[in-house]
């Protein structure tokens, strides 16, 4: 960023980087542009920073990407493997990608550093992914105007999965082949066009020689376009919108409180996309990740013991893991169903996506309010979401869990079996105490909230009046932390026109507005309502009362008091 | 002295009193102790006479008196002097406690009692012998032949690498990486607890050493660094949360601190 980049026609620009922005500027306009950007305001928080570290995950995949694309040559010809790789990999039999993954690592000039900081890129990039989400979700950002925004964010992580699942089968390793034939077994579970898609995807029976080639192009070029693409309408769509802000004095759904992008916010963001470089160099220098010559180059036959995908698709092989395979596989005339595969594989995670996908429309729905937010909830203030939230997670988990049933079971010597069965009723029982659970702590901390706007803070001062009544002196909150308090929308269960009009007659639409009503009351029959200003005062008119009487008490007050007042 | 006694209610008096008793009961029990036995011994008649001493008094209670089984036990004869080697010098036999499988522990027999008992064992029926340490050379071995053998036979119960797994109902399959080159020979031999037996004529004595020379190179570690156990994706993703986002979120905290 230039230091003048408006110049007035006036006076001509002297500095070499005026001169340059000014130079700029005469072909191109962009100074509007900049000085817009330049003074566009952001609010501040660290959690606003947790997209901006999946955004330079992805820009550091890039990077890195493009190093490997150079020496990888994703062949699934067979060759005799003779290189600087590890002894034990000398003279195997291996497809070309495979070789060429140990040629990168082992003979290309850093080249295993690039690869696994790509790796390790890529599982932080889910991993922010996610926290992102968390973030954004138990915040409600997603709410008017920013649903589509989220629906974006959604699509953005389902490429992120699929650009981890195609990169992972790349180098055409034992254990990435394994996830691959897992990956066939789900698709020839579909119904009716399942062995046809396998057909089409492997070019023939699994595991073919076109897969490796095809993944590589849906990895290097399909995945990564898209996301790109997506990010762009992201981050177009967050300024856009302007960036939402956490409650608090001052804050309103009309401004946006924080500081300008330039210079505040270019040093906040470019410092963090080197602290995110620097920890994820560090990570690939010093920790090793995916090291394909412990599994050997793919042959259909092995399995190693830990044979896990990458941590983003370990609820998949959770929930595969977790299914009973006795008698859930029917045949029907014939033709084989395999309930086994499908629910685990297909209707669960379906189930979960669509969660995401459809949970900021049923919020609006619910909540009947069409208006625009751009401040924050507290968490706690929602407790049904915040609740639905733990649960999504809490299942989530749990899937991811059951992936690694086999490492639990040997890290902490346990029997694999008792491991699995828990984990099947903790996947139904889990989300629902999870739920409750946490709903019950949200209304505890709306009511302690309440308690606190009315009551103000204990101070540990104890007055003892000359009648002999103590009392403890409540310090009333500032009007910051009030406002934070009470500047929320408590709602109601949605209001429907009766069944029949004045007339007698059915209303039509009495059924569906029922059913909605229904789903709004699990949302909002238990609530805690703010303060109102008439309560507040009520309660004021309390306190200035017992002020005024411990003021007038006080030249009486006895020893004890004193020591109180004293500590205070 | 004066100056000692005038010290004796400093407040780090008891912590130095304590690594005085510490440090002389140390070096008293080093000075005393007896050394360990290091006597080499080919098997004779009188080891199997005091082998037989010793697997009455520790062994016959399940094994029975001459070891030829009970309902809790398998018989011992004809299992080899190599199967009693390797159950008794890893110490799971004689076992600590009954569970889905018995348990490595530090062993009770030093190295002349598990020959005796070996001895003892082997004399009541014939039974693989204990390996030569030429059988199990890992520089004789050609491990890229190991790498191969060990994936298509060994690597769905210890993992690629030998770092371990799980089995059903609790039991397990030990990780590799501590032990010792004539163990490892000697349980592909004897397939202890529930591992096959793999025989002379399923992987040959050659190809035996072969896998130990996959498994010994393994000890070097990982060109890319850290191994983290190398226990696959499952922990690098746990170390992605733990140290990736850790020190992400933390730096995120301390930037979003420094407010302009």
């Amino acid at each position: 960023m230039s230091t003048d980049t408006s110049p007035s026609t006036a006076d001509t620009p002297t500095t070499p980087a005026g001169k340059a922005a000014d130079y700029l500027d005469q072909r191109t306009s962009v100074g509007g542009a900049v000085k817009e950007f330049a003074r566009k305001v952001f609010p501040d928080h660290w959690s606003f920073m947790l997209g901006e570290m999946a955004l330079f995950s992805f820009v550091v995949l890039l990077l890195t990407g493009v190093f490997l694309t150079m020496f990888f040559d994703p062949s699934m010809a067979l060759i005799e493997y003779h290189g600087a790789g590890p002894e034990a990999m000398q003279g195997q039999l291996m497809s070309v990608a495979f070789a060429s993954t140990l040629d990168l690592s082992f003979e290309v000039r850093g080249g295993l550093l690039m690869r696994q900081i790509h790796h390790w890129a890529a599982l932080v990039f889910m991993a922010s992914i996610v926290v992102h989400m968390m973030r954004v979700f138990f915040t409600g950002a997603f709410r008017k105007p920013r649903e589509i925004n989220w629906l974006v964010g959604t699509v953005l992580m389902i490429l992120g999965l699929a650009a981890g699942f195609s990169g992972y089968s790349l180098p055409d390793d034992v254990l990435s082949g394994n996830g691959l034939r897992i990956t066939d077994g789900v698709v020839k579970s579909l119904p009716v066009i399942g062995s046809y898609l396998s057909y089409f995807i492997f070019g023939g029976e699994f595991p073919g020689e076109h897969i490796i080639p095809r993944l590589f192009t849906v990895h290097i070029l399909l995945v990564p376009a898209l996301i790109l693409a997506l990010i762009g309408v992201h981050l177009f769509l967050m300024v856009l919108h302007k960036h939402t802000q956490y409650p608090g004095g001052g804050r309103t759904h009309k401004n946006v409180v924080g500081y300008p992008l330039f210079p505040v916010y270019i040093a906040k963001m470019g410092g963090n996309f080197f602290i995110v470089f620097g920890i994820l160099a560090l990570m690939g220098a010093t920790m090793s990740i995916n090291n394909v010559w412990n599994y050997g180059p793919y042959d259909p036959s092995p399995v190693g013991a830990g044979a896990q995908p990458d941590w983003y698709m370990l609820f998949l092989e959770g929930s595969l893991r977790l299914m009973p395979g006795a008698g859930t596989e029917w045949v029907i005339f014939g033709y084989t169903l395999p309930l086994n595969v499908l629910i685990p594989a297909v209707v669960v995670p379906g189930l979960l996506f669509t969660f995401l996908f459809v949970y900021p429309f049923l919020e609006a729905r619910v909540t009947g309010d069409k208006r625009e937010h751009h401040v924050l909830d507290r968490p706690r203030n929602v407790p049904v979401r915040t609740g639905l939230g733990v649960a999504f997670l809490t299942a989530f988990i749990i899937l991811a869990l059951a992936g690694s049933n086999d490492l639990i079971a040997t890290h902490f010597g346990m029997s694999i079996n008792q491991i699995t069965w828990a984990f099947r009723i903790l996947f139904f029982v889990g989300p629902v105490l999870g739920f409750w659970i946490t709903k019950r702590i949200c209304l505890g901390l709306q009511r302690k909230d309440r308690e606190l706007v009315l009551h103000g803070h204990e101070t540990g001062r104890i007055v003892r009046f000359a009648n002999g009544e103590y009392i403890e002196v409540h310090r009333p909150l500032d009007e910051q932390e009030r406002w934070l308090r009470v500047n929320y929308d408590a709602y109601k269960p949605l209001e429907i026109e009766p069944a029949t009009d004045a007339r007698g007659v059915k209303r039509p639409g009495y059924k569906k507005d029922k059913r909605w009503q229904k789903l709004s009351r699990f949302f909002y029959e238990d609530r805690v309502e703010p303060v109102t200003p008439a309560e507040l005062a009520a309660a004021h008119s309390h306190g200035e009362h017992d002020e005024i009487e411990s003021a007038q008490h006080s030249p009486e007050l006895v020893s004890g008091a004193e020591n109180a007042e004293r500590e205070h | 002295m004066k100056a000692l006694a005038a010290r004796r209610h400093h407040r780090a008096a008891p912590v130095v009193l304590l690594l005085l008793a510490l440090l002389v009961t140390g070096g008293v029990y080093a000075v005393l102790a007896p050394s360990p036995a290091t006597a080499e011994t080919a098997s004779t008649a009188t080891d199997v006479e005091e082998g037989q001493r010793l697997f009455q008094a520790n062994c016959a209670t399940c094994h029975g008196p001459n070891a030829e089984g009970t309902p809790e036990a398998p018989s011992l004869v004809g299992v080899g002097a190599a199967a009693v080697d390797f159950q008794v010098s890893t110490g799971r036999m004689p076992m600590q406690m009954s569970g889905p499988q018995a348990a490595q522990k530090p062993p009770q027999m030093n190295e002349e009692q598990t020959a005796q008992l070996a001895a003892y064992v082997a004399s009541l029926g014939a039974g693989p012998a204990i390996p030569t340490e030429e059988q199990v050379d890992a520089e004789l071995g050609d491990s890229a032949n190991g790498a191969l053998l060990f994936r298509t036979n060994c690597a769905m119960c210890h993992n690629a690498v030998g770092a371990g797994g799980a089995l059903s109902e609790g039991k397990w399959a030990p990780p590799l990486d501590e032990v010792s080159e004539q163990n490892i020979y000697q349980a592909m031999l004897t397939g202890p607890q529930s591992m096959p037996v793999f025989n002379d004529a399923n992987i040959t004595p050659d190809e035996k050493r072969d896998v130990i020379a996959y498994l010994v190179e393994q000890r070097d570690g990982s060109a890319g660094g850290l191994t983290l156990g190398s226990l696959g994706p499952v922990s690098e993703g746990l170390w992605a949360w733990v140290v990736g986002l850790g020190l992400m979120i933390g730096a995120a905290v301390w930037i979003g601190a420094k407010s302009s």
